[in-house]
Order: C-alpha cells, then sequence, then structure tokens
C-alpha cells in the first residue's frame, strides 16, 4: 500500500540569537492511509514544530513531503487552500485555540463558509450533522467557548478538524489538558471517527500509554531527529535504543505490584541550537562512548523497525 | 499473598500508626458571583507520621483546598473554611492566631507547588532564597544559614557552584529541585506536595520523584501528595484517599485501593487508563462530567454519573462503609458489590 503521507528528509531550522536551532532535523516517516503514526518525545524534541511543518503551517527548511505520492513541498498559495482540505490540524489547547467571540456552531462551519463551496442549505445540514459527530447536545449550538468545560471545547476543535471531511489529521497532543476520564472519552471519539471514515491520523503526545493505545507506528523522537520507530507493539517488546528504554522506564505504572527497574537520566534536555554532529543523546546516555559522537546512521534492524544508535546491538546484548 | 508478605504489610501499617494531622469534618466554601462553590465538603482524613498518603482525584474535586486548608494559606475572601478541626500535636490549627500560624508555614508544614516559577523569586539568588527561609525560623546568623542552603541545595542534587544562581538560569526540573530545597530546609514533618512533577518530562519526573522519595526517608517526613496521576500513587504512595466533588470517596493503603478499588468512581479511573501493558480495543471512560460545584446532585455525588446508581442512591447521602483492613468506601452498594 502506497502510504498518504511521507516526509523525506525534512528540516525545520529556526535562526536565533545563539544560532541555529535545529528543531526538525532530517526526519523521514510514512504513514498509511488509514493508520495513526503516534509520534513521541518530551518538550523541545520538535514533534509539534513537525506536526505544524508537515501542514504547512511552517515552511520548511530542506527536504519534501509527498502527500499521495505527490510532492507538496513547495506548493502556491492556491494550491495550499485545495491541500488544506485533505489535512487538518487538532490542537492541545481548547482554551487559546476557540475565537472566543464566535459561538458553537459558527466556528464548527467556519471551514465551510471559507472553502466557498457549499449552500446555505448545505452548510445548514452540516452545522447539525457536525454536533452530532463530535456527540455534543444540540443545546450547545449557540454557546460560546468560554461557557463550556475543556472537554467539550475539544470535541469543538475536532468538529472544526471534520468539517470539510479531511482524510489526514495531525492531532497535537489533543488530551493533554483533560483529566483522566475525558481523556478516554476523547480517545474513543478519535478511534470511532477513524474506523468510520478511515482517517489517517499522525498523534503527537508525550504521553507514552496514550500513544501505545492509539498508534500502529510510534515514532520517538530527540532533539528534532528520530531516535526509533517500529510497529506499536514491536517498539514495546523489543526496545532498542537506550533513549526509548529510559522514557519507557521513567513512566509511573498504576500497579501495586509492579516495580520497573527505572534507568535515571543524567541531566535534561539538551540545546538544539548548533548541535554537535554525533548521537544528541550522547551527554544524558548511559551508554556513550567514543564511537557516538561520529553523525549516527538509520538501521533497519527488525521489519519496519529502524534505529539510529550504534551501540544498539552492543546493549542489548547482541554484537 | 504469601506470609512474608503479610508481615511486610503489618509492619508498614504499624509504622504508620502514629498520627501527626487529623483533620475532621472539614468544609470549605468560594463565595463568587451568583452563588457558593462547595469545594470541601465535610473531609475526614488522617496523616500518619513518616507516610504518604496520596490525595487522587481530578481538577477541581477539592485536593488542593484540602492542602491549602491545612497551611491556612486559602484566600479569604473569596473563600471560607466554614467548618472543621485540623490537629496536629494536639492543636487545633484553624483556631491558632495567625502569628503562630506563621510559625509552622515553612517550619512544620511546607507546600510544593506544580509550577516551580511561580513559586521562586525571580530577582534574589536561588542560594539566598533558601537562606532567607531557614532564617525566618531558625536561629542562624546570615553564614550558618548559607551552609544550610548549600547542604540543602546538594541534598537535591544541585552543586554548589550554582548557589548564586537566579531562577531563570534553572530548567524546570531544576527549578522543582530548588523549591523542594526550600521546602525541606527546616526539616518540616510534614510536607503538602500539590502536583510537583505535572510540569515536567517524564525522564525529570522520574529524577524528581527518587530524589523526594529518598528525601522522605532521610528526613523522616510525612508527605500529601496531591496528584491526579495513579502511576504516582502506586510508586510513591502508603496510603490513598480518592476524592470527588470535595469529598473522600475511598481510602486505605495503596494495596488495598489497587488490588481491590471499591467505589464505582475509582474503579471508573482505572478504566479510563490507556495501559502499557494490556492492549485494549476501547477505554471505559466515565460516563458525563464532573458536577458543578455550585449546583451538587442529592444524594451520593456520583449517582448521576454512576453505572450501579439506583433510586436509593439519588435520595441517600452514603457512608463510609468499612471495607476490611483500613479500607472505607463511601457507597451504598460497595459492600453488595464485593
Amino acid at each position: 500500500m502506497a502510504p498518504l503521507l511521507e516526509t523525506k528528509n525534512l528540516k525545520k531550522y529556526f535562526k536565533t540569537k545563539a544560532g541555529m536551532l535545529h528543531a526538525v532535523d532530517g526526519i523521514d516517516l510514512a504513514i498509511n492511509k488509514g493508520e495513526t503514526l503516534g509520534v513521541v518525545g518530551e518538550s523541545g524534541c520538535g514533534k509539534s514544530t513537525l506536526g505544524r511543518v508537515i501542514l504547512h503551517l511552517l515552511e520548511s527548511t530542506d527536504g519534501s513531503i509527498f502527500y499521495e505520492g505527490k510532492d507538496v513541498t513547495s506548493v502556491t498559495p492556491k494550491e495550499l487552500v485545495k491541500l488544506r482540505e485533505h489535512m487538518q490540524i487538532i490542537f492541545q489547547d481548547p482554551f487559546s485555540s476557540l475565537n472566543p467571540r464566535m459561538t458553537v456552531s459558527e466556528i464548527l462551519v467556519e471551514p465551510l463558509i471559507i472553502s466557498g463551496k457549499f449552500s446555505r442549505e448545505e452548510i445548514e445540514k452540516k452545522r447539525k450533522e457536525l454536533l452530532d459527530t463530535v456527540g455534543l447536545p444540540k443545546r450547545y449550538a449557540n454557546s460560546y467557548p468560554h461557557e463550556l468545560d475543556g472537554g467539550r471545547r475539544q470535541r469543538i476543535g475536532i468538529g472544526r478538524a471534520l468539517a470539510l471531511e479531511p482524510d489526514f489529521i495531525v492531532c497535537d497532543e489533543p488530551v493533554s489538558a483533560l483529566d483522566v476520564s475525558i481523556q478516554a472519552q476523547i480517545l474513543n471519539l478519535l478511534q470511532d471517527l477513524q474506523e468510520e471514515r478511515g482517517l489517517t491520523y499522525m498523534f503527537i503526545t508525550h504521553d507514552l500509554s496514550v500513544v501505545k493505545h492509539i498508534s500502529h507506528d510510534i515514532m520517538v523522537m530527540y532533539l528534532g531527529q528520530m531516535v526509533e520507530q517500529a510497529p506499536s507493539d514491536e517498539l514495546f517488546a523489543h526496545t532498542w535504543h537506550p533513549y526509548t528504554k529510559a522514557l519507557l522506564s521513567a513512566i509511573p505504572v498504576p500497579d501495586a505490584h509492579r516495580r520497573m527497574q527505572r534507568i535515571l537520566l543524567k541531566g535534561e534536555i539538551t540545546s538544539p541550537v548548533n548541535p554537535a554532529p554525533g548521537c544528541r543523546f550522547y551527554s544524558r546516555c548511559p551508554y556513550a562512548k567514543e564511537a557516538c559522537r561520529q553523525p549516527q546512521k538509520i538501521e533497519e534492524i527488525a521489519p519496519g523497525h529502524f534505529i539510529s544508535c550504534c551501540m544498539a546491538k552492543e546493549i542489548n546484548g547482541l554484537g | 499473598m504469601d506470609g512474608t508478605d503479610m508481615i511486610n504489610g503489618t509492619e508498614r501499617q504499624e509504622r504508620g500508626r502514629e498520627t501527626l494531622v487529623d483533620i475532621r469534618d472539614l468544609w470549605v466554601e468560594y463565595r463568587i458571583d451568583g452563588g457558593v462553590v462547595h469545594a470541601v465538603n465535610g473531609v475526614d482524613l488522617t496523616i500518619h507520621k513518616g507516610e504518604t498518603l496520596g490525595l487522587v482525584g481530578e481538577t477541581g474535586a477539592g485536593k488542593t483546598s484540602i492542602a491549602k486548608s491545612i497551611l491556612r494559606v486559602l484566600p479569604d475572601p473569596p473563600s471560607k473554611i466554614t467548618a472543621g478541626q485540623i490537629f496536629m500535636d494536639g492543636e487545633d490549627l484553624l483556631q491558632l492566631p495567625e502569628h503562630k500560624m506563621r510559625r509552622i508555614r515553612g517550619k512544620k508544614i511546607s507546600m510544593i507547588f506544580q509550577d516551580p516559577m511561580t513559586a521562586l523569586n525571580p530577582t534574589v539568588k536561588v542560594g539566598a532564597q533558601i537562606a532567607e527561609a531557614i532564617r525566618l525560623h531558625e536561629k542562624m546568623n546570615k553564614s550558618e544559614a548559607a551552609v544550610r542552603a548549600v547542604e540543602m541545595l546538594e541534598m537535591v542534587g544541585i552543586t554548589k557552584e550554582r548557589y548564586t544562581d537566579y531562577p531563570h538560569q534553572f530548567s524546570g526540573g531544576m527549578k522543582q529541585r530548588v523549591v523542594i530545597a526550600m521546602a525541606m530546609a527546616c526539616h518540616p514533618e510534614l510536607l503538602l506536595a500539590d502536583e510537583p512533577t505535572t510540569a515536567l518530562d517524564v525522564t525529570v519526573q522520574a529524577q524528581i520523584l527518587d530524589m523526594m522519595t529518598n528525601l522522605k526517608k532521610e528526613l523522616q517526613t510525612s508527605v500529601l501528595m496531591i496528584t491526579h496521576d495513579l502511576g504516582i500513587v502506586a510508586e510513591t504512595c502508603d496510603t490513598v484517599a480518592v476524592v470527588y466533588a470535595g469529598e473522600i470517596v475511598e481510602y486505605g493503603t495503596m494495596m488495598e485501593i489497587f488490588d481491590e478499588p471499591s467505589h464505582p468512581y475509582t474503579i471508573g479511573l482505572f478504566g479510563s487508563l490507556p495501559s502499557i501493558d494490556r492492549k485494549d480495543k476501547r477505554l471505559k471512560p466515565i460516563h458525563g462530567l464532573m458536577p458543578d460545584p455550585m449546583n451538587l446532585p442529592s444524594g451520593c455525588k456520583f449517582h448521576p454519573r454512576c453505572p450501579y446508581a439506583t433510586e436509593e442512591c439519588r435520595n441517600t447521602v452514603p457512608r463510609m462503609e468499612q471495607m476490611g483492613g483500613s479500607h472505607i468506601v463511601k457507597c451504598l452498594k460497595a459492600r453488595e458489590k464485593k
């Protein structure tokens, strides 16, 4: 199956006073139609920037983006408007991503009005449908966002993203601001929508249990680069990269009888400004050796399982 | 459970028997435009010496209001403690005059918050901030306080070279370490930790939790750990109180709560969590939303969301039911289900 979305060596650098900030640094990924790619990493690893570059909300510095096999890296503003009908985003913070001066139903149908392709009757019909789709009772149609709680606001954000019936949605930490019981409701909604409509998601999160639950494939990022990528079950069953291992062991497990052997990392994520050429995890890695100071190659260690670590085989007792 | 486990289990409880703080029938409300928010509604809670008690619940459940009542730092107005007693060393903290309470804050009881940046003064060097907290409570001159401040910094894993740095020169995790050093500087008997790691990345959270556990052992501090993360509870707490709509709905040892969650709300919380181990097709979220604290439901406050609710639950306010051990549950159906 050809992937719906693909990137090749995608880069996004920001100029800062201190130098070039390598926010996204050479990302290759492919997402199949109807599947979910989970992108995990800690704050500052570039996962949100990656999502925004793919959607052309930020201009890429280098590399290419393919949508349905077509190179869409540089598109004219006119083409971009068309492309955006297929690609949408759901933001983390449902408090700041909705216009406080618009009612719920105005927000939901705004994309339809902007596209200019729908008659008034169609928009009216869609208004009701969208409320239904995201499970909002009709009585909220004329409410303003501030009258609703976080979970319902996130439903509006999802409804707005679905208005033009896109194929691909970037979900940027869509449940991080929500309480667990509400988080579960939203995750179920996203999964139902995927099943019904064959949606393709790129799901950005820092929460590994959420990403495992929702993703087909998972990419772990560290300082703008991919460190490990694999099908979801494979990644959790056979973790190769020392950063992924540390990340997994750091999650507190809600189980009274299980204690994970924890790998405590030294320090915190370092600066992505003018990074050294070698492995970016070098300064925190418990296995770091001289060879890690060289640029790392990406290796397919098992079918569909990619890692970027020259020590991986040795660490895992295979070399 | 085999024999050794039993012994360890009882030992754990025996050690925690001695009461440090006893909260009795605490009620807190916020008076705002258009009504009264019922934040805490009759909470009874005991914190034992040397134990970590987890206070678990979702946003708006009243966890922070309970902690702030102990320290008496709720802003009045709009909030008001309308009833209750909080005993520590035979004294009711709620009756103490303000000047005596000031001697307790930061000395016998300290509190740390979710956002370390707002807890530090951006214009004062971190070492000096810690020393200031020490001199407020201990009879020390400046250089003695500075020595203690350096000790505290080293205890939380910050080298003394950074004594003269300002808060903005520290990362989030390091700032939280400074805040913890300051909170622990006068060796408090009780540390109120309000979501201390929520703003941090998981690998940094692991470092901070690890450090807090060691520090607690070393200084024999009791901790009230406020969190919404059941994973953190499993890793750090001896006992657990589940809070819903300003009430404790379930209380027990960590093992009792995790092995036999008995209140439908607690069960719902566990069902909402995606698991690293299992592969569930769908999560089982709790139906509906938290009730409006200005207009709480009758009877059991959880009944509109409860899958087991009957007519009785709508009309009768449940009492705490004994479930064996120290495990208690505020649910009319808890025993039936058992």
